[in-house]
């Protein structure tokens, strides 16, 4: 007799597909642009301080604005004229996957059409199995769980041939148990994340040497309880996030010190309720993921208010035109539309 | 998209905008088309060059270029000029396209791929990177950058810890700086390189450089983790060391007859029989290698099979705090009238290892007397099992001498005397009490409390055989922590917990203070069951396994608990109460799997089921990890696939009595699942399983 996988609601089912992690600081920057430094500290005057305390509750009050959301995802994919949208055609899978996800959170997956999805992510795959961020571009690993799970949201794996694509990502891993991105070597815990989480929908886990994967992610374990890229570099809460998860996947999660680890990640979340990535740096919503997931893998996410956060997560967003941005009054992106939707969802 | 105003400063002119976007495209779609004829003209990998430097993430325009690269190579292999001027045009596409965007993967990733041909000169890049550095010093890809090209030349360990020297003094704040050194230090350290041989000369110095950071800015957190790190490599035993066990040394234990256990099991004293005796190893840290050549086990009856030693760990790993194994003693072997000797000496040969490599090289020896004790079981304890009441006037202050004379003298000895420790703290000692001594002066402030609570505890646990000391102050900071920081408000209540704990099990009079008989009508008083009453202590962690390790029937309601994690130690446990807790799921209690003598069990009055997404659904194997094998769920007739968490954890238990009322997940579904999944159980939530 099989077993059926258990039932799971929309949300359970989406999040069990772990999102993707991807360049965690997606910047479009113009040159010598660097991190702003914190506000300096002001005192609001009494009655300021008064109507800032009623403001901030009634957004407190509010909700996801849902439907604001689902126009903004429909309208960025029409949006061709922006150059925001043509920097970012190379990796128009991760969009994808950022976009339908959001969609699914928000159980409004139906407003798209699966089969014209299916067919483009298809003409993106290579001879070698892997995939491309867009047509015409070269394969790569991110782009290739992106596929994956796009195509797991659908629940149409079956449209691949799963050897071919779990060969092309079982072929990148090292003697020494990482995995390159792509045949041009890049190394980075990102991939290894990348290769676990996909060849686990697949469930081809044993086509890679899992014990030395695991060794190469423990490799990278840091003094403070996180994880950083390769081995030496600093420690990062996406990074933090892949190592975590690929562990959790592995059943290897008893490498990580749950409680050093756990004091970081708590203390990522600053006064505003939002999270930061690493220490004395700004909040964004990204991290609401990254953070967030990593203190639910290790057990830990009561060590931060929830409550703090939704709220830091409702007052990014863009109440009038849908979309979420890395900070309230910011630029929304569909990036952190999607990890603000992902963290509000886990942390409701 | 980071740091861009939503509503932009400036009105945008989108026709201008349109253009741009539109002259992008046409470059994009040119060299794609390029790139998909192989076509490396001059022309073509100028384009390419040009579209980097607009737009650095282009990752297959960076392919491109290495492919060029690798044809013009190969076209004038003897010319290394020619070579040279190759590569140096690539570093040049780099450092434009890092001007544009400094966290661009694929452009430093580009550097590290012409930089390893080996043909350049390394001599410009720390230059170069003390530029970048210089806009932002905090740029992890530089620092990745930094640390692959020391390695490429070959730089010192201790050079390179000068320069965090010296990034740490242009800005106390620089936490990746920190993190270097932590990397750097580590090394030297672990090499015993000149300088860095003596752990007490060096520890000192950082806790100098460190203290600065954290007295000139004590919200910054740059200096917070340094801190704790420094802290741990004070006080963390190098050594795997045996920290408890069941039983304990110099323990004298009386052993039912298996004859006469059958069919009673869960309400007698004991819960083990000499079929079935379990043996506990604690150890100090994570081990492997306990197996029945490193551990032996001697006796005045015979032994003849191998003890199979099993790693108490949630995971699938070798490695475990914990080790338990059961003995099996036929009961031929036993005369009621003799006591036996039992001697379990660990380690006297070589092949326990901790999960960082250090061998056990301390060996122990634990000896107690076994004794076979049968009396005859008195009436109306024989043929009914009773239920269990965890009300609190079935409890009864607990008497000496009465039920469990060896109690007392059990208390006594729960902690293994490891001499390595008490001998080799002296510089430790001294160091934290320098530490605690200075932090006093930082008590107005979180990071000061803190560090002063981490400092009392670790200096209680140098000395692990003596009564902690200052737990009522440490107490006392955590608390003070609650209110002031309440948004981690929960880390300093488990840790809070954690120190509340080890006040409880510090001592023989504390733990006998919350030992109670179990009565009711049905038992006298000397088949009562003693309990270990830590109820109502607002606790929300667990700890202290180790001083833990003899109790068979254990109260935990009325907490704030979340997790039990910890507490498969307890291997002798056959009743636990967790009512009036906060479990959310089932998977939370899945410690439950390894206590195989668990007959009752309470879960009553919690949030179990109450969350959509379960809080610790990725901790075990699940089919949400697409591990679990089809096999383990060849169960279709039960309702699995609703409560599969449940199934998980509880399916191999032989429970005999259950409370779950009052969990979001009860139902009437959930009950004639639970009857089915437990065949042994006799009382569900009160009511008698027909």
């Amino acid at each position: 007799m099989e077993f059926n996988p258990p039932l799971l609601t929309s949300s359970q089912r989406t999040l069990s597909l772990f999102p993707l992690p991807l360049h965690f600081p997606l910047e479009i920057r113009t040159a010598g642009e660097v991190e702003f430094p914190p506000p300096p500290k002001r005192h609001a005057p009494p009655l300021q301080q008064a109507l800032n305390t009623i403001e901030s509750t009634l957004v407190a009050m509010g909700e996801l604005a849902a439907d604001k959301h689902v126009k903004y995802i429909l309208a960025v994919e029409k949006r061709k004229d922006s150059f925001e949208s043509a920097v970012l055609e190379h990796l128009r899978m991760n969009g994808a996957y950022w976009g339908l996800t959001t969609l699914d959170l928000l159980d409004k997956r139906d407003v798209v059409d699966s089969n014209e999805i299916i067919e483009w992510i298809l003409k993106c795959q290579h001879e070698s199995g892997g995939f491309a961020g867009n047509i015409g571009h070269d394969p790569h690993i991110l782009y290739t769980l992106s596929a994956i799970q796009v195509l797991a949201l659908f629940d149409k794996l079956n449209v691949l041939d799963v050897d071919k694509v779990s060969t092309y990502i079982a072929g990148l891993q090292n003697e020494d148990g990482s995995f390159s991105g792509d045949i041009w070597g890049e190394v980075d815990t990102r991939f290894s994340y990348i290769a676990i989480c996909g060849l686990s929908i697949l469930k081809c886990l044993d086509k890679i040497n899992v014990e030395r994967a695991v060794n190469y992610i423990i490799s990278c374990r840091n003094v403070d309880g996180g994880f950083g890229c390769t081995p030496g570099g600093e420690s990062h809460a996406g990074q933090i996030f892949c190592c975590v998860a690929a562990l959790a996947i592995t059943g290897a999660l008893h490498y990580v010190d749950k409680d050093l680890l756990g004091w970081w990640l708590c203390e990522r979340q600053v006064k505003s309720g939002g999270l930061n990535g690493r220490p004395e740096k700004l909040p964004d919503v990204c991290y609401s993921w990254w953070v967030l997931s990593s203190l639910t893998m290790i057990d830990r996410v009561h060590w931060i208010s929830k409550e703090k956060l939704i709220k830091f997560i409702l007052n990014c967003q863009d109440t009038e035109n849908g979309g979420i941005s890395d900070r309230p009054d910011d630029a929304v992106d569909i990036f952190h539309t999607y990890f603000g939707v992902a963290g509000k969802t886990v942390a409701a | 998209m980071h740091g861009r105003p939503r509503k932009p400063l400036k009105p945008v002119d989108e026709a201008a905008v349109a253009a741009k976007a539109e002259k992008l495209r046409a470059l994009q779609s040119e060299f794609l088309s390029n790139h998909q004829n192989k076509i490396y003209s001059k022309e073509a990998v100028e384009l390419s060059a040009k579209l980097l430097e607009i737009n650095p993430e282009l990752y297959t325009a960076w392919n491109y270029r290495k492919l060029a690269v690798q044809q013009n190579l190969a076209q004038c292999e003897s010319d290394p000029e020619s070579v040279n001027s190759i590569l140096d045009e690539e570093l040049k596409v780099v450092e434009n396209a890092l001007r544009q965007n400094f966290k661009s993967y694929g452009a430093w990733h580009h550097r590290k791929w012409v930089l390893e041909k080996g043909h350049s000169s390394m001599d410009k890049e720390l230059g170069l990177l003390d530029k970048f550095q210089a806009m932002d010093a905090r740029n992890f890809h530089a620092w990745n950058y930094r640390r692959f090209v020391a390695a490429l030349m070959k730089r010192s360990d201790e050079d390179e810890l000068e320069h965090t020297q010296n990034m740490i003094d242009k800005n106390l704040s620089n936490y990746s700086a920190w993190h270097n050194r932590s990397v750097l230090l580590s090394n030297l350290m672990k090499k015993a390189a000149p300088g860095f041989t003596s752990k007490d000369e060096v520890l000192t110095r950082e806790y100098e450089l460190v203290r600065e950071a954290l007295f000139t800015d004590e919200d910054d957190q740059s200096g917070w983790f340094y801190h704790l790190w420094l802290l741990d490599q004070t006080v963390r035993s190098e050594f795997p060391l045996l920290v408890s066990s069941w039983p304990v040394e110099g323990s004298d234990i009386s052993l039912p007859a298996a004859d006469y256990l059958d069919g009673c099991a869960s309400m007698n004293v004991f819960h083990y029989s000499s079929r079935n005796f379990p043996l506990v190893l604690y150890f100090n840290q994570s081990v492997r290698g306990v197996n029945s050549s490193t551990v032996s086990v001697s006796c005045g009856f015979n032994l003849n099979i191998d003890l199979i030693w099993k790693p108490l760990s949630s995971t699938d790993s070798q490695s475990a705090k914990v080790w338990a194994t059961h003995l099996a003693i036929p009961d031929a072997e036993l005369h009621s009238s003799e006591a036996y000797q039992v001697e379990v000496k660990v380690g006297f040969s070589q092949g326990i290892v901790s999960t960082t490599g250090v061998a056990y090289s301390h060996p122990s020896q634990i000896s107690f007397q076994l004794h076979l004790q049968k009396t005859p079981l008195e009436s109306g304890q024989d043929s009914r099992f009773g239920r269990i009441q965890w009300k609190d006037d079935c409890f009864a202050v607990y008497e000496p001498g009465s039920a469990e004379p060896d109690l007392v003298n059990l208390l006594d000895n729960l902690t293994i005397k490891n001499e390595v420790e008490s001998t080799a703290s002296t510089w430790q000692a001294r160091i934290i009490d320098d530490e605690t001594n200075i932090f006093r002066d930082l008590l107005d402030c979180k990071i000061g409390k803190l560090t002063v609570a981490r400092l009392l505890t670790a200096y209680n646990s140098l000395r692990p055989l003596d009564k902690p000391v200052h737990c009522k102050e440490v107490l006392e900071l955590y608390s003070e922590l609650m209110k002031l920081d309440p948004s981690h408000y929960q880390y300093y209540k488990d840790n809070h917990s954690l120190v509340l704990l080890q006040q409880v099990t510090s001592s023989k009079e504390s733990l006998l203070s919350r030992c109670f008989h179990y009565r009711d009508s049905t038992l006298s008083t000397n088949g009562s069951p003693l309990c270990l009453r830590l109820n109502n202590l607002a606790i929300s962690q667990l700890g202290s396994f180790e001083k833990l390790l003899w109790v068979q029937m254990l109260d935990l309601s009325n907490n704030e608990l979340q997790s039990i994690e910890g507490l498969e130690a307890l291997q002798l446990l056959s009743q636990l109460c967790l009512s009036n807790n906060k479990f959310r799921s089932f998977t939370a209690l899945e410690s439950l799997r390894y206590l195989k003598s668990l007959k009752v069990l309470d879960i009553s009055q919690n949030e179990i089921g109450s969350h959509s997404i379960d809080t610790t659904r990725y901790l075990f194997r699940s089919p949400l990890s697409h591990s679990v094998g089809s096999c383990d769920w060849n169960i279709n007739y039960l309702s699995s696939e609703t409560y599969w968490e449940a199934f998980f954890v509880l399916k191999d238990m032989g429970l005999t009595q259950l409370d779950v009322a009052g969990n979001a997940i009860t139902s009437k579904s959930f009950n004639v699942f639970l009857e089915k999944l437990l065949p042994t159980l006799k009382w569900l939530d009160g009511v008698e399983v027909n």
